[in-house]
């Protein structure tokens, strides 16, 4: 090794100033399994609650708390970051580049996200309480009507906005700009695609989402009336704001998930993805569509009748470019010869359920039957076979297949698979049955119920303590692999492995690619 | 004996509801097979159609995965082919997606129209959502509008386990709504405070209410019954504890009941102009307070959202503060201004009851003139 | 265009400008083209918050239009606040008149406002408000009691299927909300 090859610094200090890709995208996706872990924690004291009519454990007001704080931190805390450090760690690496484009910039986007969840964290601790208005924070319940804590609230969201637009903005500069020699745009793997797209998405939309907060700060406590009627706003215009970003946030968190499968199954198929060029365009299809589709969340708010009729000719339209990337999938494992590790288990399970999840998002389409739909518990079982199934699954996949390379140790298969297992049952037992209870009349984010939904919920709520369980599984599995898990020699780890990241060697160098590759024998895909 | 096979039957009672658990949309008929709304049952009718469409393409996509699957396994010992893109075959699964796509389309627009077609309407409901209550008021042409507030009806005991719970068990008010049968209603749905949403599953209505504006929907029920729903807009705490209940009856009998909501508010007014003996009022006044007041400041008075009353310096000290309180409420909080929502006797009624319970002794009695001369100031 | 000669400057400094036009987006062109939206749509059955200058005249004796008034008070807006008539049977074009009651029971001086929203919501347009005391806030000294005029025409072209149309009043306290830049509505 030469002088400049010089290894990381030593102690706390290296992670506090670290300009390094690979130790950034290691701190964003701890950071983000710690948040996962606390939201999980949130959902399990729902849970608790919900296990039996009655109120039993929490007062409604606490579990509405639980309710708001449980969204924000899984898609804000848990999610995004957790795809922001698969992103960290996998794209210079896959387009052959030493580092991201703006290291600087990359550490300052991680290091302002720990303050910012602790600020969301104190409100619990805070005179009125957390936010309990819900992830989705309408007005004027979360301005007039909220608690003190709401400013905190505010700070935290503008914070973690600035940090997502920021790490977006490394993203798109490095793909743009230090792609090694020959990697053309239509040779980079699918998962560096989707992460252009979405990070588009994301510079496009924080802000939005920033002037909402603005807006909401403004009215709480300088006198404007964005939101309130009597001041001669509206709280519908807050909804139409909130889900302007708020859709295309929907694809921010899905489309990197659909990068990681596209990656793993051709991998365990020992053949190349089906239609390429096909899944780029139906992502670049699926993130302009999220655009125009907004006010499908707002089916009851009152609209006229023909703003209806477009909004659901457009949400129907997205299930073309979703169904494509479905087809192309599953194509690619057709003639394939697959086998069926761990990450594959998880791609697997992502196909299915992800699937399901798109059947009942075209049935909530449909306007008409949408007013039955409509914030029940029908709803909360879509989403969740979106982002848990959907993300959760997919970044679970992406852990047990790059965690070799990141680590140069193998995870244990036997219990990778017990974990998929303990998952996919536990995660089909919780939302399964919230579909019967969604379609029979229950709403969402009720603290207690009647008691016509009482065995379907017990029946959820055990399945979220096996499925919340399932995941201590592997984090021990994840650090019995970096402690003492076997040594992986190969640099190609699984043999069905494509990509210019599999050239490296197991565990990758602290630096890698400071002379481009030379690309003429790796296959397009 | 009777105690013990009493004690039983309610205890098994949970069990008999449980045992009904329904796991698909309200198909829109009742159980005696008529049709509640043709709008229900046209919407059911839709949800299926997508449905089955939906298992459809989900048996061929799984199939042909669980074949692959099945059959193209490594240790099958096969050899992975390497094709990996098709034209035709690409266009043709964008193409005709699209044209299922647009056969839902037609029914789903059609739908959609009727539940829009909001004209000749035969009477005007308001409905207006509380934090966290519903208030009906019939629209009258001579000005004679009935209004009433509809409160959660289930006890305190119930929910906090101390007691059995009923078979409509956080779905009954103390006043329903009632609506006579094959008439078209128009409701004119808004809201007093937080956007809150109005919807019967079985009647296949729900509209968001919002604060400062009219949102409008309408049925026409055809069977006879007893329909409940719930709010189904996060409104704060005790969003889950506001349900909607619907009477349809006949129309003798609606317009038996409009007499007699009529007649009472001419009692209520009869009752304001009386003098009441401290018991009676002390007994209407716990019938408020349970209805009004306990959700927030407790059975006992002991408080919890609201400010604890057991020994609170307001309803221990001057009269004129507390009815300001309770008539105007406190802005900025949760606690509203009752004196539009409860009649001035009822007023009286409470004020007196919290003055004298929980351990409050003043000793007051209020009289419904006391309220009517504080409201004139 | 380029910003920079340094490609990765250049494409931050794009991006930024993007990410900053997106939070403008939000102000100068999502809330009024809203507001736009809201008038030209009649979404939530908003009116105009101009008085309505009538053109012609002709006044359609050939059918009646239901007009139903509703008032209500907002949170704890502890006015009695009441419309005259709860309904009126008017000819399109014809202008009317009617008057809501407020009257003040507490013993401060109070500013209200009065928030119109018409019912069907594709009625609003058809909706035209001469005077209304919509317009501007209403102040009420304590114990003080007022008449508030409201002169309204529907427009002839009114589509011939609404034959009732629902003007509803709620009414805020903006005794706190100090600004006189409202009245907007």
């Amino acid at each position: 090794m030469g002088d400049h090859h010089h290894g990381p610094a030593k102690g706390l200090s290296r992670w506090l100033y670290t300009t390094n890709h690979k130790d950034i995208g290691t701190m964003y996706l701890w950071f983000s399994f710690a948040m996962f872990l606390l939201g999980g924690a949130f959902a399990m004291v729902i849970r608790a609650e919900l296990f039996q009519p009655g109120m039993q454990l929490v007062e409604p007001g606490f579990f509405n708390q639980m309710t708001t704080l449980h969204g924000l931190v899984m898609v804000f805390g848990a999610i995004m970051p957790s795809f922001v450090g698969l992103a960290n760690w996998l794209i210079p690496m896959m387009i052959g580049a030493p580092d991201m484009a703006l290291p600087r910039m990359n550490n300052w986007s991680f290091w302002i996200l720990p303050p910012a969840f602790l600020m969301l964290a104190s409100t619990l601790l805070m005179e009125g309480g957390a936010p309990a208005f819900g992830w989705t924070f309408y007005a004027p319940l979360s301005t007039t009507y909220a608690p003190p804590s709401v400013t905190f609230f505010i700070f935290a969201i503008h914070i973690l906005g600035v940090s997502s637009i920021m790490g977006s903005i490394n993203i798109i500069a490095t793909v743009m700009n230090m792609r090694a020699p020959g990697m053309t745009y239509m040779k980079m793997p699918l998962f560096v695609w989707t992460w252009l797209i979405t990070a588009f998405l994301l510079v496009a939309v924080m802000p939005v989402l920033a002037g909402a907060v603005t807006m909401m700060l403004m009215d709480i406590h300088f006198g404007t009336s964005f939101f309130s009627a009597a001041g001669g706003g509206d709280p519908v215009l807050f909804q139409h704001i909130f889900w302007f970003f708020g859709h295309p946030e929907v694809y921010i968190i899905i489309l990197p998930a659909f990068g990681v499968i596209s990656q793993i199954i051709p991998a365990f198929s020992r053949k190349p993805l089906f239609g390429y060029a096909s899944m780029v365009y139906a992502t670049a299809g699926i993130a302009f569509l999220s655009f125009i589709v907004w006010a499908h969340h707002m089916y009851t708010v009152g609209m006229p009748v023909a703003g209806e009729l477009f909004f659901m000719y457009a949400t129907m339209l997205i299930a073309v470019p979703t169904g494509v990337k479905v087809f192309n999938w599953v194509t690619t494992m057709w003639r394939g010869a697959m086998t069926f590790e761990t990450p594959m288990l998880f791609s697997i399970g992502f196909l299915v359920l992800f699937t399901i999840g798109g059947f009942t998002g075209l049935m909530l389409s449909i306007a008409p039957a949408d007013f039955q739909y409509h914030d029940t518990y029908f709803v909360v079982a879509h989403f969740h076979y979106v982002m848990v199934a959907g993300a959760v699954f997919s970044m679970t996949a992406a852990v047990y297949f790059w965690l070799p390379k990141w680590t140069g140790r193998m995870y244990n298969e036997t219990m990778g698979k017990v974990h998929f297992w303990v998952s996919f049952i536990g995660f089909n037992v919780t939302f399964f049955p919230q579909h019967f209870v969604g379609l029979a009349g229950m709403p969402r984010r009720i603290p207690d119920y009647a008691l016509q939904f009482a065995d379907f919920n017990m029946m959820s709520s055990i399945g979220a303590f096996i499925y919340g369980m399932s995941q201590l599984l592997f984090l021990y599995n994840v650090i019995a692999a970096i402690v003492s898990g076997e040594k992986v020699s190969d640099e190609k780890v699984w043999d069905g492995a494509e990509g210019l990241e599999w050239t490296l060697p197991s565990p990758a160098p602290y630096h890698t690619f400071e002379t481009p590759p030379k690309l003429e024998e790796q296959p397009a895909y | 004996m009777l105690n013990a096979r009493a004690l039983a039957a309610t205890a098994l009672l949970p069990l008999a509801v449980n045992a009904q658990n329904q796991i698909n949309m309200s198909t829109g008929i009742s159980e005696a097979g008529a049709v509640i709304t043709d709008l229900g049952a046209e919407i059911y009718g839709l949800h299926m159609l997508i449905f089955w469409i939906c298992v459809a393409i989900g048996i061929g996509v799984f199939g042909v995965m669980l074949y692959s699957i099945y059959a193209h396994r490594k240790s099958k010992g096969v050899e992975p082919s390497q094709f990996h893109e098709h034209t035709g075959v690409e266009i043709a699964w964008t193409v005709v997606p699209f044209f299922i796509l647009v056969l839902m389309a037609v029914p789903a627009t059609s739908t959609l129209l009727e539940v829009y077609d909001n004209d000749d309407a035969e009477m005007s409901i308001l409905v207006t959502g509380y934090q966290w209550k519903w208030k009906y008021e019939y629209l009258d042409a001579d000005g004679e509008n009935i209004a009433f507030f509809s409160n959660l009806a289930t006890s305190q005991e119930q929910i906090y386990n101390t007691d059995t719970k009923g078979e409509n068990y956080l779905l009954e008010v103390d006043e329903p709504l009632v609506i006579p049968v094959d008439t078209k209603v128009r409701f004119l749905i808004t809201a007093n405070d937080v956007i809150h949403s109005w919807w019967v599953p079985e009647i296949a209505v729900k509209r968001d209410a919002i604060p400062g504006f009219i949102n409008e929907a309408w049925t026409r029920v055809l069977a006879e019954g007893v329909y409940r729903g719930q709010c189904t807009e996060l409104c704060g705490a005790y969003h889950g504890f506001m349900p909607v209940e619907v009477h349809v009856v006949g129309q003798g009998e609606f317009n038996d009941w409009m007499a007699a909501k009529r007649g009472a508010a001419a009692t209520d007014a009869a009752l304001a102009a009386t003098e009441l003996p401290v018991d009676e009022l002390m007994a209407r006044g716990e019938d408020v307070y349970n209805a009004s007041c306990l959700a927030c400041h407790g059975a006992n008075g002991e408080g919890g959202l609201g400010n604890a009353i057991a020994g609170s310096t307001i309803a221990m000290g001057g009269l004129d503060p507390h009815l300001n309180v309770i008539v105007n409420g406190v802005a900025g909080t949760a606690m509203q201004a009752f004196g539009a929502q409860l009649s001035d006797i009822d007023v009286a009624a409470v004020t007196t009851f919290q003055r004298n319970a929980f351990g409050n002794n003043t000793g007051d009695v209020v009289q419904a003139s006391d309220v009517v001369s504080y409201k004139e100031g | 265009m380029r910003l920079s000669q340094d490609p990765t400057i250049d494409t931050v400094a794009k991006l930024c400008s993007v990410s900053m036009a997106m939070f403008a987006f939000v102000f100068v062109v999502m809330v009024p083209l809203y507001n736009v939206l809201c008038d030209a749509l009649g979404i939530n059955g908003k009116t105009s918050s101009e008085a309505y200058i009538s053109v012609s005249a002709d006044v359609d004796e050939t059918r009646f239009i239901k007009v139903q008034f509703i008032a209500t008070n907002n949170d704890a807006m502890p006015w009695s606040f009441s419309p005259e008539v709860t309904e009126m049977l008017v000819h399109p074009g014809a202008a009317n008149d009617t008057v809501f009651f407020a009257a003040n029971p507490t013993m401060n001086a109070m500013v209200a406002q009065a928030i119109p929203s018409v019912s069907p919501s594709r009625a609003a347009e058809y909706f035209h408000k001469t005077e209304c005391f919509c317009f501007e806030q209403q102040p009420l000294d304590g114990n003080d009691k007022a008449e508030m005029p409201l002169q309204f025409i529907v427009d002839q072209d009114l589509p011939a299927d609404i034959k009732t149309i629902t003007l509803s009043y709620t009414l805020f306290d903006v005794t706190a909300l100090i600004s006189d830049k409202v009245a907007s509505r």
